[in-house]
């Protein structure tokens, strides 16, 4: 189904590749090595000839399909913020908490720090990242020009991935379960399902990704 | 991946050898001095200035601030009045009192395996990309980069014991029966996963590659 694409360095190998024109070369992010810029088919798969880096993976629709799911992606993390994540009960106390309660939990002194790092990773920055992407790449799924300042953006969102933890939060979730399980009972609230789906979203929606694609048809697109 | 030809793959011309400088975050080619993309608006460096220097200061802090993290406890426990503190090799040992050894070895993997891990591979990569060590064409260097990927896919996976904690300082506030509040190893463990997490993206991998071209020269 994927077939590497190795001539872009048959159609070098020969030439004085340093005399090319530099629009016509693209550089390995990784290893720094040039090869020529031919355009790859959808479906197919671009890798370094050195490296073996993929440069490029471009996928049928793939702007609808990335900005659809990370809207989708974005709607959940609202209800996942604001109903009951978990409910815990033993000698007949019930304890509810929400998303929201487990940022909290550090709010206490010396935690306070941890409590808005909490926060961000795992709400905060996972909704920016998505909201950039949509507001970057929506008006290329529909075909319009780029919308103000989507180079910084997307650029913004490109950073933020590694930072965004949501799906590491779920195994969390997971863990503490199992912690708990001996000392009372537990249920899933509303929540915690909806914030289960939206980590499967936003990480089919990532697959769907290719950087140097996208920023290929924002500069594509930003010609007149 | 490529097919093994009777002819060996002529050595690979980068974009620094070309005169040229390429884009981290895009790939587009520009002639050197210019300063800034003009596809994606990054700031351009054919090698990242003082990659090697900020890769050992965040790592220097990370291992710092990860002693703390392993001394101090992550959690407490209190239980009809009963105090119990956990550090994070504690609360590993707990789990597997409980039987829950699938769980124990996730958290033992994610507090204990991946950051000492990551602390000696990125370590290891500084190490041996300075000038000094020149080592023969292809020779490791795809190993090198696999390396170099693992740990920047690995290491945000260690903020899960951080996220336990949080989670169970959230849900186990049952009065007297039982409550649990984090210890302040919790702060030093996350600080310590967010500098390594900044070591490795200090890193500039094209310096991997550029032992291949110091024995082409």
């Amino acid at each position: 189904m994927n077939e590497a694409i190795d001539s872009l360095h048959t159609q070098t190998g020969s030439a004085p590749i340093g005399t090319l024109d530099p629009d016509c070369l693209i550089a390995c992010p990784n290893c720094d090595a040039l090869q020529l810029d031919a355009p790859v088919p959808v479906g197919a798969l671009a890798r370094c000839h050195r490296c073996g880096t993929v440069l490029m993976a471009p996928r049928e629709q793939a702007m609808t399909r990335i900005v659809m799911l990370a809207a989708t992606a974005l709607v959940l993390m609202v209800a996942a913020v604001f109903f009951p994540f978990l409910e815990i009960s033993a000698g007949g106390m019930v304890q509810r908490s929400s998303l929201l309660d487990a940022v909290l939990a550090f709010s206490s002194g010396l935690m306070l720090p941890l409590t808005f790092a909490t926060a961000a990773l795992i709400i905060v920055l996972p909704s920016l990242r998505l909201a950039s992407i949509v507001y970057a790449l929506a008006p290329m799924a529909l075909g319009w020009h780029p919308a103000r300042h989507a180079v910084p953006v997307f650029r913004l969102a490109q950073a933020l991935r590694p930072w965004a933890m949501a799906e590491i939060f779920i195994v969390g979730v997971a863990v503490a379960l199992v912690k708990v399980a001996g000392l009372a009972t537990l249920s899933f609230g509303p929540a915690f399902w909806t914030f289960s789906a939206l980590v499967l979203v936003t990480v089919l929606s990532d697959t769907f990704m290719c950087r140097i694609s996208v920023w290929k048809t924002l500069e594509e697109r930003r010609q007149p | 991946m490529t097919t093994s030809a009777p002819h060996p793959i002529p050595p690979a011309i980068t974009a620094r050898q070309a005169g040229l400088v390429g884009c981290q975050g895009c790939g587009k080619v520009h002639h050197a001095g210019v300063s800034v993309c003009q596809r994606c608006g990054a700031p351009l460096h054919s090698r990242m200035p003082g990659s090697l220097q900020r890769v050992w200061a965040w790592l220097f802090a990370g291992i710092v601030v990860y002693i703390p993290a392993n001394i101090y406890p992550m959690l407490l426990t209190t239980s009809f009045g009963r105090t119990t503190e956990n550090t994070i090799v504690g609360g590993v040992m707990d789990l597997i009192d409980y039987g829950s050894y699938g769980v124990a070895a996730i958290v033992f993997l994610a507090s204990v395996v991946i950051p000492v891990g990551k602390f000696l591979a990125i370590g290891y990569l500084a190490l041996v990309v300075r000038d000094g060590s020149r080592i023969g064409r292809g020779s490791g260097l795809h190993g090198r980069q696999h390396l170099f990927e693992v740990v920047e896919f690995i290491g945000r996976w260690s903020m899960i014991d951080v996220f336990v904690v949080a989670i169970l300082a959230a849900l186990v506030q049952l009065d007297f029966a039982a409550t649990i509040s984090p210890g302040i190893a919790a702060v030093s463990f996350s600080l310590s996963v967010a500098f390594t997490m900044l070591a490795a993206q200090s890193f500039d991998p094209r310096l991997i590659w550029d032992a291949e071209e110091g024995t082409a020269r």
